[in-house]
């Protein structure tokens, strides 16, 4: 297995409280992983590292064999054109029309003449189904279409590196469905490396290929998505099962918990 | 040692602390600002051009109007106070003097500065915390692009150049207002209080008013981006960093104010 992201180690420290306790895993190249997990197991924190938005306390982070976390933010920058990200609220520039959200990297990052700009700008706004809609506002879509913009942008630049929070989060089955379905056509077609933070678990069986679970800043699972359907971790069980937590206080304890002592 | 003393200590530990992230937040938002505006450019980043463009618009042009009403005022006001003592000596062709001198040295850049603070200074802090509140900073930042090359340096160039424009401007209606006063309710000769006005006026004096004009324009600007910046949760903090812009940036525009107006009168 070829290996696109190999993080080895990786501490998450906020004061005493410890958020990512010495995780390693690697991703793998060409495939979907999805990072699993309940709310609160430190994933959005993982894929803000991956991302480069936040450092780690320590750890490496290698991607395609260069350790992002000792880059300074000029190399950086350069290593951010081969990846995108599309965010959890979409995050498209309020201020710019659909279009220009999508141009916004090929104009900064690129020394490409405007017609060529838009003709590409087309190509990607109609891979996501969305080329009428070019001289829209952010403000005048759906949530499905937004998202939709933000794949569009993230493309931009033909990335080798996909990475999506929560892409199904605030939307419908339906529109759901059609963002995986736009999700393996990426992988399919493109042969992007696809990572995608994730709790909702249609979308998982859906999309991925590899699987990572987070649960209190530990990874209790890595492997492919069959292996995932055969474990027999507990918490993995609970989790694919959708059981509730067990009940952690014994009658004396929480007596003790709501009197205070 | 006693919880109380505990508690002293360490109240006084975490407000050090945090004045200490403050400071060092601020100084690297004024550092960075500076190096994408002025460094950088040489270094083959070019500014956005059609970026600052809009924002001069937005916060010159768009301004003119109530710079405009707000120092015709100001100048009529600063004629009938100057009148009234200057009239007992029979001396009224000095309002000319007291009118011209402290619009350009003191009440344009002042007044201007004041008006720009509660429009654009109050806009940038709200528009950069609504950005960083839909994680559109963090998706610029993912997208290679320095968030403050890309929304700060425009509104810098903006205020930098419009600033002393829009003081020069208020410097000349206030001068008019005080002139269409005194040629009708003070019965003066409009061509003689012109003439009063050019003699008594230095090119320094318009020079500092000026000079202040643009430290202005940078206060007001970085503490607008620092307070939008500095939004992590949602809304309502958007609107207490709003607030807390305006507030600081008027009172810093009168520190600044008191600073250069100490440097230029033992300087110059």
């Amino acid at each position: 297995m070829e290996k696109a992201i190999e993080v080895t180690d990786l501490v998450t420290q906020y004061g005493d409280r410890v958020i990512l306790n010495g995780i390693s895993f690697s991703i793998p190249k060409g495939k979907t992983t999805v990072i699993l997990g309940g709310s609160g197991c430190g994933k959005s924190t993982l894929l803000n590292h991956l991302i480069g938005l936040l450092k780690p306390t320590s750890g490496e982070i290698l991607i395609n064999g260069h350790d992002i976390t000792a880059m300074t933010e000029d190399e950086f920058n350069e290593f951010r054109k081969k990846m995108g990200v599309l965010f959890q609220g979409s995050a498209l520039l309020n201020s710019m029309t659909i279009a220009d959200n999508v141009a916004l990297p090929l104009r900064e990052h690129t020394k490409l003449e405007e017609p060529t700009i838009q003709i590409i700008c087309r190509m990607k706004l109609d891979l996501v189904s969305l080329s009428k809609f070019e001289h829209f506002y952010p403000s005048q879509l759906s949530g499905g279409m937004k998202k939709r913009a933000g794949i569009a942008r993230a493309m931009a630049l033909d990335p080798e590196l996909l990475f999506f929070d929560e892409p199904s989060a605030g939307l419908d089955p339906v529109t759901a469905a059609g963002l995986d379905e736009l999700i393996i056509k990426l992988r399919d077609v493109f042969k992007i490396t696809i990572v995608v933070v994730t709790h909702e678990l249609p979308s998982v069986f859906m999309i991925a290929d590899y699987v990572i679970m987070l649960d209190l800043g530990e990874v209790i699972f890595a492997g492919p998505i069959d292996e995932l359907k055969a474990s027999a971790h507990p918490k993995v069980r609970r989790f694919l099962e959708r059981q509730a937590e067990q009940e952690t206080y014994s009658p004396e304890d929480y007596f003790r918990f709501i009197a205070g002592n | 040692m006693p919880a109380a003393i505990e508690g002293l200590f360490g109240f006084i530990g975490r407000k050090t602390f945090s004045i200490l992230r403050n400071v060092h937040d601020a100084s690297k938002l004024i550092n960075d600002t500076f190096y994408w505006t002025f460094i950088s450019p040489f270094k083959g980043k070019a500014v956005r051009v059609r970026a600052t463009i809009s924002e001069m618009v937005k916060a010159g042009y768009n301004s003119v109007p109530i710079v405009g009403v707000i120092s015709f005022f100001v100048g009529i006001i600063l004629a009938l106070q100057a009148a009234y003592q200057l009239k007992k000596v029979g001396a009224l062709i000095y309002v000319a003097n007291l009118v011209g001198v402290s619009l350009t040295r003191e009440l344009g850049p002042i007044l201007t500065a004041i008006i720009v603070s509660g429009r654009s200074g109050s806009s940038y802090a709200a528009e950069i915390g609504s950005m960083k509140a839909a994680e559109e900073v963090n998706a610029l930042v993912s997208m290679g692009i320095n968030p403050i090359r890309f929304l700060v340096t425009p509104k810098l160039i903006a205020l930098m150049v419009m600033l002393p424009a829009l003081t020069i401007f208020s410097d000349f209606i206030g001068i008019l207002g005080g002139l269409i006063l005194s040629a009708t309710a003070l019965d003066m000769n409009p061509f003689s209080y012109m003439q009063q006005t050019v003699s008594s006026l230095l090119v320094k004096d318009v020079m500092t008013g000026l000079v202040k004009a643009w430290a202005f324009g940078v206060v007001i600007t970085i503490v607008g981006a620092y307070q939008g910046f500095k939004v992590s949760g949602g809304a309502e903090e958007v609107g207490r960093r709003t607030t807390a812009s305006v507030v600081a940036s008027i009172f810093l525009v009168i520190v600044f104010d008191l600073f250069f107006t100490a440097l230029f009168f033992y300087f110059t």
